[in-house]
């Protein structure tokens, strides 16, 4: 075990144990920045693209399975009508149940807007039941066609209107997440490609040293690219893990999952960044570095 | 080894050298003189393929330079000692770990080259510099750590540009020894300088040509100390 970690520590560091590219300068620091905070920008990105999803998801299973029927008659046709409502609802095949609403419960959803104590006798209100549907739901059409008949007065209302655009914009903005990750990434990459390539000609020298002593280009690639992919996973590491505190501490998914955070197995996203972060890092100074060698003789 | 064939080089439209024929044979020892500017290094340089001709062939162990891809002139370069007058450090990494480098970059273990360079840092007298950073070392010290990272791989061929430059005598005819020891191993060594007592001082110690490089051309080829 003890040799084995003598051997990855001996790869990791580069040439065998000697630290071939100088381990100081200021593209060490560029790098471990830029990594720290793109990685923290990614887990924020990533905390708003599951957030909106999990509001889609929600909305869509929540929303899809419930509907409304709203029965508005003159008094003397009211009990009537919704009776004749009731009867349809109990006879159309996709409806799992149906519940008339008590006027207390009616009254109480529109408390917010027009205050709890609302004059019962000045606003007469509609009858609403709420109804439940079956995982395959009803013939809409077909349900409000027969409602038209049998009671004039009641609209079935399957929430689709707002629900669709909802869900839609919940949808679009998992979307927009997904690309400022996305996004995010291809930054990492220029950056460090930006920082390697300043790393390359700073260390010239060091290059002419290589070549001068047999080193394949192979090599003198590995040496920058294990450099700056551990800078690069260092400081996604560090990003990562203070991006995923603040989502925890300021962003707290909510008690149904609505949170703009993590919730339960989310949380493995954060880990993830890093290891991506040193891929972005190795591909992008791979490219940065057999271009420079490229131009040498 | 190497040899140079009808080689011309030049910067930029102007001519430094041209019509240049050179062969560097296994056990052969040659000293390049001229004076400051007149190419030498860039002669050797040539050698080393970190310069092309611009008209000629460079033919380096049997193949021409030209079409020789990367991997194969890296591996050529290996077989190729090469001490610069400036001797070219890596200043963050202890005189042992440079002179180590050619058997790290040809993939030898550390363990095995620690035990290499050990002998060979006794060797050119720097046992007790192993640990010192190059800035800390001696001008005549620097050169002898130079030249233990040149044959640290036993290669071929030994090409010194002014190993002697920064030397004072004592040390410039150790150094000399150093080479002349190499050669009897059957390296082919080429020296380029302007200390012509180093020159005389190699009379009687081993049989080497001058060649003397002087406007652009290789004028005085073949003469023996």
């Amino acid at each position: 075990m003890r040799r084995a970690l003598a051997g990855l520590a001996r790869r990791l560091s580069g040439g065998d144990g000697v630290r071939i590219v100088p381990p100081t300068g200021f593209t060490a620091r560029l790098t471990v920045f830029s990594a720290a905070a793109m990685a923290m920008l990614a887990v924020f990105a990533l905390a708003l693209a599951l957030a909106a999803g999990r509001f889609a998801a929600g909305w869509e299973a929540t929303l899809a399975r419930a509907a409304t029927v709203r029965v508005a008659a003159p008094a003397g046709e009211l009990e009537a009508q919704v009776a004749a409502a009731l009867r349809v609802l109990d006879q159309t095949p996709g409806v799992e149940s149906f519940r008339r609403l008590p006027e207390a419960e009616r009254r109480a959803l529109l408390a917010p807007w027009l205050g709890a104590e609302l004059p019962a006798a000045d606003l007469p209100l509609p009858e609403l039941i709420e109804v439940t549907l079956g995982a395959e739901g009803p013939d809409a059409e077909g349900l409000r066609l027969r409602l038209a008949a049998e009671a004039p007065g009641a609209l079935y209302d399957d929430h689709g209107r707002w629900r669709e655009p909802a869900v839609a914009a919940a949808g679009r903005l998992r979307t927009v997440g997904l690309a400022a990750a996305a996004l995010i990434a291809a930054a990492t990459a220029a950056m460090v490609a930006l920082a390697a390539q300043a790393s390359l000609a700073a260390n010239r020298g060091v290059i002419e040293v290589l070549r001068l002593v047999g080193a394949r280009d192979r090599f003198i690639v590995a040496a920058f690219v294990r450099r700056f992919t551990l800078r690069a996973l260092a400081g996604a590491a560090a990003g990562a893990a203070l991006g995923a505190a603040v989502v925890a501490l300021l962003l707290p998914a909510g008690p149904l999952s609505a949170g703009p955070g993590f919730s339960g197995p989310e949380w493995l996203w954060p880990l993830a960044v890093p290891p991506v972060a040193a891929l972005v890092a190795f591909a992008a100074t791979r490219l940065a570095a057999v271009r420079v060698l490229r131009e040498l003789p | 080894m190497i040899e140079l064939e009808d080689v011309a080089f030049g910067y930029g439209g102007s001519v430094l050298m041209t019509g240049i024929a050179l062969a560097l044979a296994p056990g052969s020892f040659q000293f390049l003189t001229g004076p400051s500017g007149a190419g030498k290094t860039t002669l050797l340089r040539l050698c080393s393929m970190h310069l092309r001709p611009t008209a000629g062939t460079a033919r380096v162990f049997g193949r021409d330079a030209a079409t020789m891809t990367r991997d194969e002139v890296a591996a050529a370069r290996r077989r190729i000692g090469v001490v610069h007058q400036d001797c070219r450090f890596l200043d963050h990494l202890p005189v042992a770990d440079n002179v180590a480098l050619p058997l790290l970059v040809a993939g030898r273990s550390r363990q095995a080259a620690d035990r290499d360079v050990a002998e060979l840092l006794a060797w050119v007298g720097l046992a007790g510099q192993a640990g010192a950073l190059p800035p800390a070392l001696s001008g005549g010290e620097r050169q002898r750590a130079a030249l233990a990272r040149a044959v640290v791989t036993s290669p071929d061929v030994i090409l010194a540009d002014e190993p002697t430059g920064n030397l004072d005598w004592e040390m410039s005819l150790r150094l000399l020894q150093l080479l002349v020891q190499l050669n009897r191993l059957g390296k082919a060594v080429l020296v380029a300088t302007h200390d012509l007592n180093l020159i005389r001082a190699a009379k009687g110690q081993v049989a080497a040509r001058v060649l003397r490089l002087s406007g652009g051309r290789i004028q005085q080829a073949g003469a023996e100390l």
